[in-house]
């Protein structure tokens, strides 16, 4: 491990060294920038693999490595070393983003093919690529800041890459600024961490919220607060409720953003900073709590929304809102739900970003029709993507053996272990998280039959076929991480001994439900929705007009009104306050400004009639004056005696 | 004689003076009545000299002479310039100085 833990700060190098070819080489590099894109990103996962294979033949106890690089900031009592923290945690999402992200980078090439902007494209690729490497490395709470803030760049920068359209504009902006909520939870956590130990480095601050340092240390009172402040962050960037409304209008970016950004890796970058924090959550069991009820509530409210949208991307936007849920919730739930929470997240990276580069051939077959409606009996000339994609579908259906049950299921399962001798809570969670799988397979079932299966409800200007091999190569290798990753990673718990270094060991539990009748009843669920669906959207006929529905449907096609609500309650007032802010402005200081100065002119405009030319007049008032004078002081003089 | 007379005198010869200035258009006329003024003030100077019986106030009254000998050199000069521009010696003509 020590012999290339040198190589770890090239993980970030090449991709950051290739979006600034990209942006600075300009037009020249227009002919063979996405060939370098996918160069950078390649080396960046050539980099990662050789890392895996050094920290497996390295013993458990010696994985997590700090490679200290250079002392960043010196300032009072601030002492940042930017460094590299290499441990399993972080090597799982080096893996996740630098294959996952390859794989895109190469569909993008044919994807983008026709855009006169596909190098600018590919540079924002590798920018994200970096700053999630960045973030996902970091050794400081700081560092780890800036990869958040650079992902939300690059989002910001790829979701309005079609930024002459206007509604894509205002999406990258909604994203941004919703962004922007959760990192000031973000940059509030990192004040209180360091007013609390000195200290934001990983090293020091989380065996103090472990209790591990004598003398270092803070009440669980602060630790809540900081483990709430982070929760806010994790919200932002991972779409979580209250903080979920940017992420079905960050559709608007080409398909292979919402692919790699939107559902593999950037908005899973929330539950990488509650599972790297891991010490100060099991700090504040109040916090934890919170958690698994943002969670709880998130994977509800996407699954519901996920059932009334038309849009194939929105569905899965709200379909990845909904399973980021299912890793919050497991990250709540202390040391069993983390290696869930990540191993869900890391299926999820590979089938997710699947069945979005399928959504993604079938627009570009159906010439950027994303309308599923219009869609239907695709599967006999979509071959490839129709199969992909149902594997896909399969895995987040979470059937055995594909990889989602193997994730999905241990979730689920650890949501029915009581915590602290709670069993309300365990039958709560529990129950959300099965009724949650349950709406899952019926919406994602609803979008694959709605897609592929039934009669065709296209146009005849509309000539479906199947993408180049440059797109499905990746779909196909994505597809087989979806069916096997799960299974393989899961068999003899392979995948939570290999985070145990990072998490800790944890005994499992004992569900209140066991653990083969809970299996069955999942299946039976799952299958049940599928089947409901498949009766609905594949046997009988799709309207291509969407019918007008009941209440929930319509309320769940605009979004559970969270834009209403944002709007009302943060929007409304927040220009109210700025409107009357300006009004103020204008009224009270510029006018008193501007009267001043009116009432000046004026009074001059009236002095102004006395020099009216004439010496004598001028002679006059000098008399005058002298006289008043001489009379003022006559009578001070008489008063003073 | 009285020493206050000679200051009623002055005052007397001041008033004058500066009635003839604010009230009088030809320019000649206003320059004599400046000189009566000064003159007026010149008075009152000795008287108070006089008064308190200390030279200070005389020494003041030739000072007064000195510059009122100069300024008559510089006022007619000015006033035949104007007489010579604008055919006028009036005081009024000469008004373009206003606001």
């Amino acid at each position: 491990m020590e012999n290339v833990i040198g190589l770890a700060p090239w993980l970030v190098g090449f991709p950051l060294l290739g979006a600034a070819v990209l942006l600075l080489g300009g037009r020249a590099t227009d002919r063979w920038g996405h060939w370098l894109g996918v160069a950078a990103s390649t080396a960046a996962a050539v980099t990662g693999f050789v890392l895996l294979f050094a920290m497996i033949s390295t013993p458990a106890e010696e994985r997590v490595v700090d490679h200290h690089l250079w002392t960043w900031l010196s300032a009072g009592g601030l002492d940042v070393d930017l460094g590299v923290r290499l441990d399993p945690l972080s090597m799982t999402f080096v893996m996740l983003v630098t294959f996952v992200g390859t794989l895109i980078h190469v569909y993008s090439v044919a994807y983008m093919a026709h855009d006169p902007h596909r190098r600018r494209f590919f540079a924002y690729l590798n920018l994200f690529v970096a700053a999630m490497l960045t973030l996902v490395l970091a050794d400081s709470y700081l560092l780890l800041f800036v990869g958040w803030e650079g992902v939300g760049l690059a989002s910001y920068l790829l979701i309005g890459f079609w930024d002459h359209k206007r509604p894509n504009a205002v999406a990258a902006k909604k994203a941004f600024v919703m962004n922007r909520v959760g990192d000031m939870g973000l940059i509030a956590a990192m004040a209180l961490i360091f007013a609390n130990v000195g200290s934001v480095q990983f090293a020091d601050v989380l065996p103090a919220a472990a209790g591990e340092l004598s003398g270092v240390g803070a009440s669980t009172a602060t630790w809540t607060a900081v483990a709430l402040c982070l929760l806010l962050a994790a919200c932002g960037k991972s779409a979580q409720f209250p903080l979920q409304a940017w992420l079905g209008d960050a559709m608007a970016g080409p398909t292979p953003v919402s692919a790699l950004i939107h559902a593999a890796t950037m908005v899973t970058a929330g539950v990488y900073l509650m599972v790297r924090s891991a010490p100060i959550l099991e700090a504040a069991p109040t916090a934890q709590l919170v958690v698994v009820c943002v969670g709880a509530v998130t994977l509800i409210f996407g699954a519901v929304v996920g059932c009334a949208k038309d849009d194939i991307k929105k569905a899965l936007a709200a379909s990845t809102m909904s399973q980021i849920g299912y890793m919050m919730l497991a990250a709540g739930l202390g040391p069993v739900g983390y290696g869930f929470a990540i191993f869900h997240l890391l299926t999820h990276g590979f089938f997710k970003a699947g069945l979005f580069l399928g959504a993604g051939s079938v627009m570009h077959g159906m010439d950027d029709e994303v309308d599923m409606r219009r869609f239907g009996g695709l599967s006999r000339f979509l071959p490839v993507t129709w199969i992909t994609m149902g594997l896909g579908w399969l895995a987040i259906l979470g059937v055995f053996p594909f990889s989602g049950f193997w994730s999905k299921d241990g979730i689920i399962e650890t949501a029915f272990v009581p915590v602290d001798g709670q069993p309300w809570r365990a039958w709560l969670f529990g129950s959300v998280a099965l009724v949650g799988a349950a709406i899952t397979a019926f919406y994602m079932s609803r979008l694959f039959f709605m897609t592929f299966g039934g009669q065709r409800r296209w146009d005849d200007d509309h000539h479906p076929h199947e993408s180049p091999a440059l797109m499905t190569v990746p779909m196909i290798i994505l597809a087989i991480g979806s069916v096997a990753l799960g299974g393989l990673l899961a068999v003899g718990g392979t995948f939570t001994t290999w985070l145990e270094p990072v998490t800790g060991h944890a005994e499992h539990g004992e569900p209140v439900i066991p653990f083969w009748p809970l299996v069955i009843l999942t299946h039976v669920l799952v299958i049940g929705a599928a089947l409901l669906a498949f009766r609905q959207y594949a046997v009988s006929r799709v309207p291509v007009t969407a019918p007008r529905g009941s209440l929930l449907t319509r309320a769940a096609r605009r979004d559970l009104f969270q834009d209403a609500t944002n709007e009302t309650l943060v929007m409304l007032p927040g220009q109210v306050l700025t409107r009357s802010l300006v009004y103020g402005d204008k009224a009270v200081v510029d006018g008193g400004w501007l009267g001043l100065g009116a009432t000046v002119t004026q009074v001059g405009e009236k002095v102004r009639g006395m020099q009216n030319g004439y010496a004598r007049s001028y002679a006059a008032m000098i008399l005058t004056g002298v006289l008043v004078i001489a009379g003022v002081a006559g009578i001070a003089a008489a008063v003073s005696q | 004689m009285e020493i206050t007379n000679y200051a009623v005198l002055a005052c007397i010869l001041f008033a004058i003076g500066a009635t003839t200035v604010l009230l009088r258009r030809n320019a000649i006329v206003v320059f004599m009545g400046v000189e009566l003024m000064l003159n007026a003030t010149n008075l009152a100077f000795v008287t108070f000299a006089r008064v308190h019986g200390d030279v200070t106030g005389q020494v003041l009254a030739f000072f007064v002479m000195v510059v009122a000998a100069a300024e008559v050199v510089v006022g007619l000069a000015i006033i035949v310039t104007i007489f010579r521009t604008r055919r006028s010696a009036s005081v009024d003509d000469v008004n373009l100085l206003k606001g």
